[in-house]
């Protein structure tokens, strides 16, 4: 399989499926001029700028734009460049595109797919380093994406976009530059579906998006130590996938939930929720979560390292759950 | 007044149109005293020969965006009474099944695409929908109705700018009802005519009577005209009023009597009235069997809608997501 970068393999499932589709439109700032990171570098050549259009900085009506444009029926892509800027969005993002199928009794659909990028990736401040991901698992309506891997980035993008519900693929920008192996052509993957990337039988790691990597990092220096640790992610955070962690859980009895947002209503407090009902009597261990402090994201790099989950505090609160 | 080239049957159709607006909304007036229906209910009486007037000339597909403030215009573009009361009444035979409501209503079938909750919320929508039609290169247009409330939102200005960057074949009407919720406008902005900011954007625009059906009809022929042409959007400014409060129940005390007795004065219904009978292109009788059906269907769809089922349990959380 050939490798890709996570940024080319968003890059090239857009290709993909502008080209299989010709209702699929992108809107965004600068994506006819590839972004700012080049997700849409060359689309603008190859399919014209009347399909890769560029957006004056106004993220609501923009977000409203592509709504429109769904229930009249193309399906759009708009790019929030950085999800930090999807707050201005939210009335349309909550309001209509989440709610209009179910508010029309099905009359209309919004197969409109959001993308944004997320998370610290090196001193960026508070207002371009947030995860916003719990806020918006909490909307009926919408469906969230996190891909940790290249693989997953093509193929639950691919999926995204020929989803027929509103849906928020929310991207990590310090993941854009790592490289995997991603299968080519036909490679959507099913929304909606955890991944178990490592087995293991004596407790459960559940990590997102750049939690991933190095949720794998600690599971390995701990099988050294002959601590055998299974890593789930989950990749699409609504629907989640609770019966691939719950089944997990019942076997390991233990549960760490990895997130890079801040641990207090975070997506980990619903996973907790879910997970005890199913598994209460299998558990040995409360359910712990390792997430960020209680506080905006801070800019200094001697902060930030501080307030960023690392491999070294999972460790901790995996060794703690095991002694 | 009338353009005297206009066909007297067709001025005579808008009348009934603008009849069966007035009727339906005070049969829902009448049912919301009785508690027959509930939640929150913005009635347009008074407003009608906008919708009518803006959404006469259109094509069955062409894309029409309403407010909070939407039976009017729901019902100008060919929506089913039955079907639209229905959905006000909470009813499983509503065109939404119960779902979205007095303010979310959603007529597909004819082109009425949403109204919404939110002040200004459509209007982005109309602009994509606008967007969609340009590209698709069938000469449709969108339209999208706001209120002079939403002329202060963040949405509306970047909607004009985008609109007009982009030619899109939209035409904005606003409804310019002089208050915004309680407050008027005269406190919320020190514009007063709100197709001011659509000079600032750069799209022609005009200041019309908004209660003078022939007047909101040749201001949408010229834009509808343009929209279609290609020439980018359109921005009437139609200055009317409501008759009732903000919403049913509300007592408009911060309305002066005397204010309201002179809109009243200039009720849209009654003007086309005397625009005819000045023509003596109708008689006394003609307009009070126009009222009188206008009122047996109104009376009609309540019934269908009164003895139409709630919506079951089951469907609580249906449609929640599209069925793949």
């Amino acid at each position: 399989m050939p490798e890709q970068s996570y940024l080319e393999a968003i890059r090239s499932g857009l290709e993909e499926e502008l080209r299989r589709d010709p209702s699929v439109y992108i809107f965004g700032e600068d994506v006819s001029l590839g972004g700012p990171f080049g997700a849409t570098k060359g689309l603008a050549e190859i399919f014209g700028a009347h399909r890769l259009v560029n957006t004056p900085i106004s993220e609501a009506t923009v977000m409203g734009i592509a709504i429109g444009a769904a229930t009249a029926g193309l399906r759009p892509i708009v790019e929030i460049m950085f999800i930090d800027f999807i707050t201005l969005a939210l009335d349309q993002l909550v309001n209509h595109a989440a709610k209009l199928h179910y508010m029309s009794g099905g009359q209309l659909k919004i197969p409109m797919t959001v993308r944004a990028q997320c998370g610290i990736s090196g001193a960026m401040g508070a207002h371009h380093s947030q995860s916003l991901e719990s806020w918006l698992a909490h909307v009926p309506g919408l469906k969230v994406v996190m891909p940790a891997t290249p693989a997953d980035a093509k193929g639950l993008l691919k999926s995204a976009i020929r989803d027929d519900s509103p849906v928020v693929f929310i991207e990590h920008r310090g993941l854009y530059w790592n490289k995997g192996e991603v299968p080519e052509g036909e490679a959507a993957l099913p929304l909606g579906q955890a991944s178990v990337l490592l087995q293991g039988d004596q407790m459960t790691v559940v990590a997102l998006s750049s939690m991933v990597a190095p949720a794998l990092a600690a599971a390995g220096e701990l099988a050294a130590e002959s601590f055998s640790v299974e890593v789930i992610d989950p990749r699409t955070l609504s629907p989640l996938d609770i019966d691939t962690i719950a089944g997990s859980v019942q076997k390991t009895g233990r549960l760490i939930i990895v997130h890079e947002a801040v641990e207090q209503g975070g997506i980990g407090a619903e996973i907790v929720a879910r997970v005890q009902q199913q598994t209460f009597y299998h558990l040995d261990r409360p359910i712990a979560r390792v997430a960020a402090p209680f506080a905006p994201v801070p800019s200094s790099p001697a902060l930030e390292k501080h307030y960023l989950v690392s491999k070294e505090k999972i460790i901790a609160a995996v060794r703690a759950a095991l002694s | 007044m009338a353009d005297k080239k206009q066909d007297r049957s067709e001025i005579i159709e808008l009348l009934r149109r603008m009849w069966v607006i007035r009727a339906f909304e005070e049969k829902l007036s009448a049912l919301y005293a009785e508690r027959q229906i509930v939640g929150l209910l913005h009635l347009g009486i008074g407003q009608e020969a906008v919708a009518v007037g803006a959404l006469a000339l259109l094509a069955h597909d062409d894309l029409v965006y309403g407010t909070h403030r939407s039976h009017g215009h729901a019902i100008a573009k060919g929506a089913d009474l039955d079907k639209l009361m229905a959905e006000i009444a909470g009813r499983a035979t509503g065109y939404c099944g119960g779902k979205g409501g007095s303010m979310h209503i959603v007529a597909r079938e004819c082109g009425f695409m949403t109204a919404t909750g939110v002040v200004g919320g459509t209007i982005p929508l109309a602009l994509g929908a606008a967007f969609a039609c340009k590209e698709r290169k069938q000469g449709r247009v969108a339209v999208v109705f706001f209120g002079d409330g939403a002329a202060q939102t963040g949405p509306f200005h970047e909607s004009l700018n985008i609109a007009s960057l982009w030619r899109l074949p939209v035409i904005f009407i606003c409804e310019n009802n002089g208050y915004a919720e309680f407050t008027p406008l005269s406190a919320h902005t020190r514009i007063e005519r709100l197709a001011q900011h659509a000079k600032t954007y750069g799209i022609p625009s005009s200041t019309i009577d908004g209660n003078d059906l022939f007047a909101v009809r040749q201001a949408m022929t010229l834009a509808v005209e343009k929209c279609r042409a290609g020439s980018g959007p359109v921005f009437i400014e139609c200055l009317t009023q409501r008759m009732r409060g903000h919403y049913e129940g509300d007592p408009a005390k911060y309305r002066e009597l005397s204010e309201m007795a002179e809109w009243k004065k200039r009720d849209p219904l009654a003007r086309v009235a005397r625009a005819l009978k000045s023509r003596q292109a109708i008689t006394d009788a003609e307009l009070q069997a126009i009222e009188s059906e206008a009122r047996a269907q109104v009376e009609k769809a309540a019934a269908f809608s009164l003895s139409s089922p709630w919506p079951e349990e089951s469907a609580v959380a249906t449609q929640v997501y599209a069925a793949p």
